[in-house]
């Protein structure tokens, strides 16, 4: 029997219907159409799947879709404000901190949970902060650069 | 100036600088389009069983209640693949890995798959087909596998390379033998001799996305695929021949790829996903999960290598001696050889032989893995190394530069070398301020030199001026972290135009020539000679139309800084002509205004590199942290020097990953125990410090612009380097790869053990 489910989406009313037993994240992808989300592992190790839930960052992988009933949910589709991309996703392109880019969307996502949190983070705290994001191509530190001036900016602004 | 003109001295305007990739604001924002992103209408979803053995022969496969579940369109094994008429071992080897035919060869080998209406219908079909199996011995051991007894794989291997042909069959696949001099008289000219074994675990790419395609064959023969791959040109070749279609016919555009590192330059899942397709006359979308990635994709070789090297007290290497050991998965593969090849390829010597062994084990199909087998032999080699200046009391770095291979060395592997890099990235490294850093407590410094050959190869492109004077590129090597930007960099450096009034674009298989894979670091140094020859043939097209629009002579056109110049004493009193313009005209010129060019690249330059790195050890757990890490790489010319240090920095993560954790882990029954990445731990941001890099810019003297391929060389130094750090550390000579924490641990106890 299928579930259907209300959630606010990048800020948006959705209305989609789910099997109990799928994941946020193939609702995400299958049902909303939001494939930004990324499948890294399936199983939580990865954070290709990040997004946040109620404001808290969470592996769409590890969450039911019926989970999501009546709950704000936040993808790499909704980070840019309508063409004005996001200091973070501005910083990622001049840093080159993606190649592939399959772990970008996750990685955007969490980094923002972070400086949404700690708006000034060493860069050991953006280090431990990103640990649940797996990116094989950049060896990271393209990444904790792009991370450490994008937080910057967003203090100035 | 001819069409593949070297630029000597050339001074760049485009090329090396840094902008934004034209592909990135896709990526940010979850809008680029990835394997697993992509559906066709009406399309069906596969799933495949796998088989839970190690090594069993397959006695039987009943499909019939599978077929009969409602939902389910098409069940396909191994006996729906027609390989009647193929002959190449390997393509037979690619299917039989695809789909095992009579005998599961490893812990998660394809035995059967379905397709239908959704994954869930498709999983629980899965669970009805019964599959009768006879179990068999495996081995995945690599020296195991060919010690007498061992249980033997494939009945009729019969070792490649040996004269005469063995009559009876082993383990052992392929030998192949390299080298020159005597090695025999080179040892008795030694002062110190040192013979050891040296042990790497099998690790895998590990490329965050997992391999997927949407295929679909239509019953006139015609199909289309998209797929994430290294090469859609060679999978559309390889699947057109797996299936006997006219390779014409077979349509497939390569999705953005999550990473590949070598592993998605193989057939895992495509031929299957086609086959389903032509069965149920619908489109089939397979995914792999991460547990089939690990379990049956290609990672790289475990590998086991003796090593012989002898030195004279003032630090010349007399002689040095290999046998490599490879694991090769089930089928035979020319790993050993890569290693044989590359293991001395650093060192100027008149006295080396190296002999590869590739060994059948119940492991999953060895693929390519970013300068495959490389990184084992290196391992070896380099940490011997280290150990040789110890024992006369030399400075590691300075034995190393005393050997150094220089342009006119006879390689190890054959070859003469041209102008080459390895004597400037030592050079440099010895400069580097990072090698006089003070180090802490507990902390050990090591270095290490790495070689790879680079490949070049068939490419296409096609250059396109739109009427308003912009360019397309339309290139045939796949994107794997920034080909669209340093292409577009390259056309824009050529034709004399900014970058952002370049376009360059992927073309599906349907739109332009053959193109051999992003492998062997190709992609740049192929694809970019293929682009600046479209770019000339462009230029000579314009300055025509020029000559047409002026009404001189050809010959008193020239071309520069994007615009043609009226030369001569015919067309002094004419304003240079823009791109924009002589496009603006094309119509009355001869219509649109284009280059297509076609080469085979040859002359890929030799890639050197020299890393250094601090590594701490707790001498209470043997747990290790990466203090600091440099790389010094030689890049020819850096197109885009931003993603050559990205290239240079992700190499050297996968090697320290690899260096000190990563390993596939069997069990005594042969089933894998660490299918995901929670115990397949790659590094994590928390795990590395900044990785430095330094790019050398040694001129390739075969390239218009003097490019070699930076991709694979980075992920040869790290394991010997981490090694050498760690030993220096522990004052205990590691020689098995990954240093985990417990390895480190029984270590540093069995020194302590031994004093």
């Amino acid at each position: 029997m299928s579930v259907l489910v209300n959630s606010t989406i990048n800020g948006d009313q959705y209305e989609f219907v789910c099997e109990p037993d799928e994941t946020l994240l193939d609702a995400l992808r299958d049902r909303v159409g939001m494939t930004g989300v990324k499948e890294g592992c399936g199983t939580g190790d990865c954070g290709a799947c990040s997004i946040t839930l109620d404001g808290a960052l969470v592996c769409s992988c590890l969450v039911l879709g019926a989970e999501a009933e009546g709950r704000k949910i936040e993808t790499v589709e909704g980070m840019s404000d309508g063409d004005k991309l996001h200091p973070l996703q501005t910083k990622f392109l001049e840093h080159a901190a993606l190649q592939c880019g399959v772990c970008t969307p996750g990685f955007l996502i969490a980094a923002k949970a972070l400086l949404e949190k700690n708006p000034d983070p060493s860069e050991e705290q953006v280090r431990y902060a990103l640990a649940g994001n797996l990116c094989r191509c950049t060896g990271y530190d393209k990444i904790v650069r792009a991370v450490l001036a994008a937080a910057k900016q967003m203090r100035k602004a | 100036m001819g069409i593949d003109t070297p630029m000597k001295d050339r001074v760049f305007k485009s090329v090396g600088t840094r902008p934004t990739r034209p592909d990135g604001i896709d990526k940010v924002t979850g809008r680029a389009r990835y394997g697993a992103d992509f559906n066709m209408p009406g399309q069906l979803h596969g799933s495949i069983l796998r088989s839970p053995h190690a090594h069993a022969s397959i006695k039987s496969i009943d499909t019939t209640k599978a077929e009969k579940l409602k939902g389910v369109k098409a069940v396909v094994t191994s006996k729906d693949f027609k390989t009647k008429g193929i002959t190449d071992p390997d393509l037979l080897d690619i299917i039989d890995n695809c789909m095992a035919s009579k005998t599961a060869y490893y812990d998660g080998h394809a035995v059967a798959a379905v397709a239908a209406v959704d994954a869930k219908t498709a999983r629980a079909a899965l669970k009805l087909i019964k599959v009768v199996y006879k179990k068999l011995k495996h081995v995945t051991d690599v020296d195991e596998a060919m010690s007498p007894g061992a249980p033997l794989i494939n009945k009729k291997c019969f070792t490649q390379g040996v004269e005469p042909a063995p009559t009876k069959a082993s383990n052992i696949a392929v030998r192949s033998e390299f080298g020159h001099g005597n090695v025999s008289e080179g040892f008795q000219q030694a002062d110190i001799v040192i013979k050891r074994t040296y042990k790497t675990g099998q690790s895998h790419q590990g490329y965050i996305e997992p391999h997927a395609c949407v295929a679909s064959i239509s019953p006139d023969g015609s199909g289309e695929m998209w797929v994430c791959t290294q090469g859609h040109f060679v999978f559309r070749q390889q699947c057109a021949e797996i299936l006997g279609l006219d390779a014409a016919k077979l349509r497939v555009t390569s999705s953005e790829i999550g990473g590949g590192f070598g592993g998605k330059t193989h057939l895992w899942l495509e031929p299957v996903a086609l086959l389903l397709s032509r069965k149920a006359n619908r489109p089939v979308k397979l995914v792999m999960s991460r547990e089939d990635v690990f379990r049956a994709s290609g990672p790289t070789s475990t590998t086991s290598i003796d090593v012989k090297m002898g030195v004279t007290k003032d630090g010349v290497i007399t002689a040095a001696e290999a046998e490599l050991r490879y694991a090769s998965g089930p089928y035979a593969g020319a790993w050993a050889s890569y290693g044989a090849m590359t293991s001395f390829a650093c060192y100027d010597l008149k006295n080396v032989k190296t002999v590869g062994l590739d060994i059948l084990v119940n492991r999953p199909k060895t693929t390519a893995y970013r300068a495959p087998s490389a990184p084992m032999a290196a391992f070896a080699v380099e940490s011997m190394i280290d150990e040789l200046a110890d024992r006369i009391d030399m400075d590691a770095i300075d034995l190393r530069i005393k050997n150094a291979a220089k342009e006119g060395t006879r390689s190890s592997y054959g070859p003469v070398y041209g102008p080459i890099g390895i004597g400037a990235t030592l050079d440099a490294a010895k400069k580097h301020p990072h090698m006089k850093a003070p180090l802490g407590p507990n902390q050990g410094r090591g270095m290490a030199c790495g070689f790879w050959f680079n490949f070049g190869g068939q490419s296409c492109t096609d250059l396109n001026i739109s009427p308003d004077g912009t360019a397309t590129l339309t290139f045939g090597t796949i994107d794997v972290g920034g080909a669209r930007a340093s292409m577009s960099l390259v056309v824009a450096e050529e034709l004399g135009i900014p970058y952002d009034k370049v376009k360059a674009v992927i073309a599906d298989t349907g739109s332009l020539g053959h193109n051999e894979m992003t492998d062997g670091s190709r992609g740049t140094f192929a694809s970019s000679m293929s682009a600046i020859r479209s770019c000339r043939l462009a230029i000579d097209d314009m300055r025509q139309r020029a000559a047409t629009m002026w009404d001189i002579d050809l010959d008193d056109v020239t071309w520069e800084n994007g615009h043609a110049h009226a030369g001569g004493s015919s067309g002094s009193n004419h304003a240079p002509l823009s791109i924009a313009d002589i496009a603006a005209r094309a119509h009355k010129t001869g219509g649109p205004i284009a280059g297509h060019a076609q080469i085979v690249a040859d002359g890929a330059g030799v890639s050197f590199a020299t890393h250094i790195c601090d590594i701490e050890v707790d001498p209470d757990t043997g747990q290790t942290r990466v203090v600091r890490y440099t790389v010094i790489q030689d890049a020819g010319k850096a197109v885009h020097p931003t993603y050559v240090e990205g290239q240079f920095q992700g190499g050297a993560a996968q090697g320290i990953g690899w260096a000190l954790n990563e390993e596939y882990i069997y069990g005594k029954d042969g089933r894998l125990e660490n299918p995901g990445f929670l115990d397949y731990r790659i590094p994590v941001c928390s795990d590395l410090p900044m990785i430095d890099t330094q790019i050398l810019e040694i001129p390739n003297p075969n390239h218009p612009y003097g490019i070699r391929g930076v991709g694979e060389t980075s992920i040869v130094p790290p394991l010997a380097a981490i090694g050498n750090a760690v030993s220096n550390a522990t004052h205990v000579r590691m020689t098995q790869v990954p240093m985990s924490a417990p390895r480190i641990l029984s270590a540093i106890h069995a020194n302590k053990d031994s004093d």
